[in-house]
């Protein structure tokens, strides 16, 4: 007989935003269960961010959120979401005082915290943990927090698989045990998703290993709406070659910010003037003109030996480089890299998804039981997140979710032993399968090259369809993949239950981006450059059956009075 | 481009009541690839079966990766890959799991816990 929990609040994926909303949920006293297919707090995108936290704390100058919620709506081109970003904007103050008393220790500059411009604030506005240091000090704190409450249980190595739903409600999960292989079930009064990103579809990306967007696909199964899946933020400059190991792929934008550096293509002459604006050894260029002008001049036959451009700091003395980067000069020439003597070369890689699961102003999605928060949610950064908005979100959404899920959990415990059977059962089936072709790990690796290539940062009409074609072809292998044979640790299996996931969503995405007749924000179609006024709607996908059908919305607005701030 | 360089990677392999056994990885690289690449490299292209933890990749933030490499605890994903031939062990101290995963977790956060 499979393992049979109940808890009044189970949250699905343990990264700041997961643990943030079970910090909250037990607060009110509610018994959580907090999950993680990897290590609770260790495995997804915020331990891995180094760079800043956006929040009108108006600590390095004078700020207000209403300042915060203009830029973030002027960023996410006319699809932001404004009442999530309102609330974005606006609580992000309490949770950057409430994570310093928990002794996050932002940077300081004698009496207050130091705060830095990021590109696209108007005004400092980005505190920070030094150095480099953000993303591990929130995880650590956060970390520390959960362990305080005795009603928050947590699990690493437990795989959701699929979100239980009767009565027309979401009621819990099934979920596959790594260590032992065993598949179990999960009731819950309430269930929240939060389990990230889907960068990790991309072959060039900045994710850890577990970010291949399976909450949307929980939740499209179980009947919940997406929004926005067209919109995949590619960061231009991610780290390409030589390999460099210890540091994370997207580390060169602090030193473009510092120190300028000079972007050239494989004849080493410099480019962007030619897609609008020059470099002048500065760091003006955009993110999407850079990612266009490397991504053209590589399909031009000009690009650096791995498919990127270079980017030089050669011509910069080796003590400024020491000034700005001390320790990291050194970690650098760990890994054979002496800036003076060489340019690196550098691609756009997939970095943070836009898109998610819609919900409203608590963070329900439209299946009650049903929530979502942090990365997951879409909505709230439109179709281009700005800078810094990204961790703000996951704590942000990450307190306001487990308030929501535990205000909903006052009602009766489910009994979901019976729904969960054919759910249990299709992992046993899953499992132990001999098969034959290619595995689910080489599968993982061919969708990526898929979504790489024809799903990127720049789309046509024929790109499109043939992702959709090839992702088809993966569909209809998919059943007959082998799953491996011990039932112990068995990662091969665990790829299934990822790949199964990843080719539903890679599938809303194309699907979005091939109906998206525009250019807007991150979606960029070649075909149909510029944005299209009557485009300014979000797309909404949902399940019927195995089909995707997609829909448009409304933007959901505020009156203008609402943030106007004089 | 940079040279191709080659390694062979002598892996243990097995569950705690296996007995003991190795299996020997050839592998191509690049100088500077890790010992993780490699990992991700066989997975992907020759034994999907290896076990092996890991999530953050090139961070070296999730810590998750740790393991024995020519008899000494490190990262894989920092180790830098070096010609001939490397023994990848799991960590003697823990309790085997599979392979290269032994229990790491934190005693509170199993499910036998629950
Ligand atoms: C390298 C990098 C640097 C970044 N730097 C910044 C920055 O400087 N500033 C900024 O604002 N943003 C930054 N971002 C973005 C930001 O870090 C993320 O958007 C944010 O941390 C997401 O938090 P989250 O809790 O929603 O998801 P995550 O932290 O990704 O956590 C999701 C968790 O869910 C788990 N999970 C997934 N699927 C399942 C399942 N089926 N069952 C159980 N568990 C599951 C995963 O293992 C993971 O632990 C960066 C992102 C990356 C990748
Ligand atoms: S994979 Fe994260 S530290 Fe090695």
């Amino acid at each position: 007989m499979a393992q049979y929990l109940q808890t009044d609040v189970l949250i699905v994926g343990a990264g700041g935003a997961g643990m943030y909303a079970a910090i909250a949920a037990a607060e009110t006293g509610a018994n959580v269960l907090l999950l993680d297919k990897s290590i609770v707090g260790r495995s997804g995108a915020t331990i891995m961010a180094q760079m800043t936290v956006a929040a009108a704390v108006g600590e390095e100058e004078p700020d207000d959120w209403r300042f915060h919620l203009r830029d973030t709506i002027a960023a996410g081109r006319d699809l932001v979401d404004e009442p999530l970003a309102r609330i974005l904007c606006q609580t992000a103050p309490e949770r950057i005082w409430e994570m310093e008393e928990w002794g996050v220790g932002w940077a300081r500059s004698g009496n207050h915290l130091t705060q830095a411009h990021a590109p696209g604030h108007d005004r400092k506005r980005c505190v920070y943990v030094d150095f480099l240091n953000t993303g591990p000090a929130t995880s650590r704190t956060l970390r520390n927090q959960v362990r305080k409450y005795d009603n928050i249980r947590r699990v690493s190595d437990l795989i959701v698989t699929d979100l239980v739903t009767q009565d027309d409600r979401v009621a819990g999960a099934v979920a596959l045990h790594l260590e032992s292989g065993q598949a179990l079930s999960i009731a819950a009064k309430a269930t929240v998703i939060a389990t990230g990103g889907l960068t990790g579809m991309y072959n060039r990306n900045s994710a850890s290993a577990n970010m291949g967007g399976d909450g949307f696909a929980l939740g499209l199964r179980a009947g919940a709406e997406l929004i926005d899946m067209e919109f995949v933020q590619f960061f231009p400059i991610g780290h390409l070659a030589p390999r460099l190991i210890g540091m994370d792929p997207i580390m060169w934008d602090p030193f473009r910010y510092k120190l300028g550096g000079r972007l050239l293509n494989g004849n080493l002459e410099e480019f962007t003037q030619n897609y609008g604006t020059p470099e002048d050894g500065k760091y003006v260029v955009t993110r999407d003109t850079a990612t266009y002008a490397i991504f053209k001049e590589v399909e031009a036959g000009r690009g650096s030996p791995h498919g990127g451009a270079w980017l030089s700091f050669e011509h910069i003395a080796e003590a400024d480089l020491r000034a700005a980067f001390g320790p990291v000069i050194d970690r650098l020439a760990k890994n054979g890299i002496d800036l003076t003597k060489m340019a690196i070369e550098v691609a756009p890689i997939a970095h943070y998804h836009m898109g998610g699961l819609r919900t409203d102003d608590s963070l329900a999605c439209n299946v009650p039981g049903l929530f979502a928060t942090g990365e997951a949610v879409g909505g709230a950064n439109g179709a281009n997140r700005l800078s810094g908005n990204a961790i703000t979100e996951a704590f942000v959404f990450g307190e306001l979710a487990g308030r929501s899920a535990a205000a909903f959990s006052g009602q009766a415990m489910p009994d979901i032993r019976e729904a969960a059977k054919p759910l249990l059962a299709m992992i046993e089936a899953t499992a132990n399968r001999p098969g034959d072709g290619m595995t689910p790990t080489a599968a993982i690796a061919k969708l990526q090259g898929i979504m790489q290539r024809n799903v990127g940062p720049f789309r046509t009409r024929a790109g499109l369809q043939r992702a959709l074609e090839d992702l088809s072809e993966l569909a209809v292998a998919l059943p007959h993949m082998p799953t491996g044979s011990a039932p112990t640790f068995n990662q091969q299996l665990a790829d299934w239950f990822g790949l199964r996931n990843m080719v539903l969503v890679a599938k809303t995405i194309a699907t979005a981006a091939l109906a998206r007749t525009e250019s807007r924000g991150a979606h960029q179609r070649e075909d149909y450059p510029g944005l299209d006024e009557d485009w300014a709607n979000n797309q909404i996908i949902r399940l019927e059956g195995d089909e995707i059908e997609l829909s448009r919305g409304e933007v959901r607005r505020l009156a203008k009075e609402e943030f106007v701030h004089e | 481009m940079s040279d191709r360089l080659s390694t062979n990677l002598k892996i243990r392999r097995g569950r705690p009541d296996d007995p003991e056994q190795y299996e020997v990885f050839p592998f191509e690289y690049e100088a500077g690839q890790s010992v993780l690449d490699a990992l991700r490299w066989i997975r992907s292209n020759r034994d999907a079966s290896l076990a092996v933890r890991y999530s953050c990749i090139n961070a070296n933030a999730c810590k998750e990766c740790v393991m024995r490499i020519d008899g000494r605890t490190g990262y894989a994903c920092t180790t830098p890959l070096r010609p001939g031939e490397m023994l990848i062990e799991p960590l003697p101290n823990k309790r085997l799991i599979r392979d290269l995963v032994t229990d790491t977790l934190p005693p509170d956060e199993r499910l036998s816990e629950v």
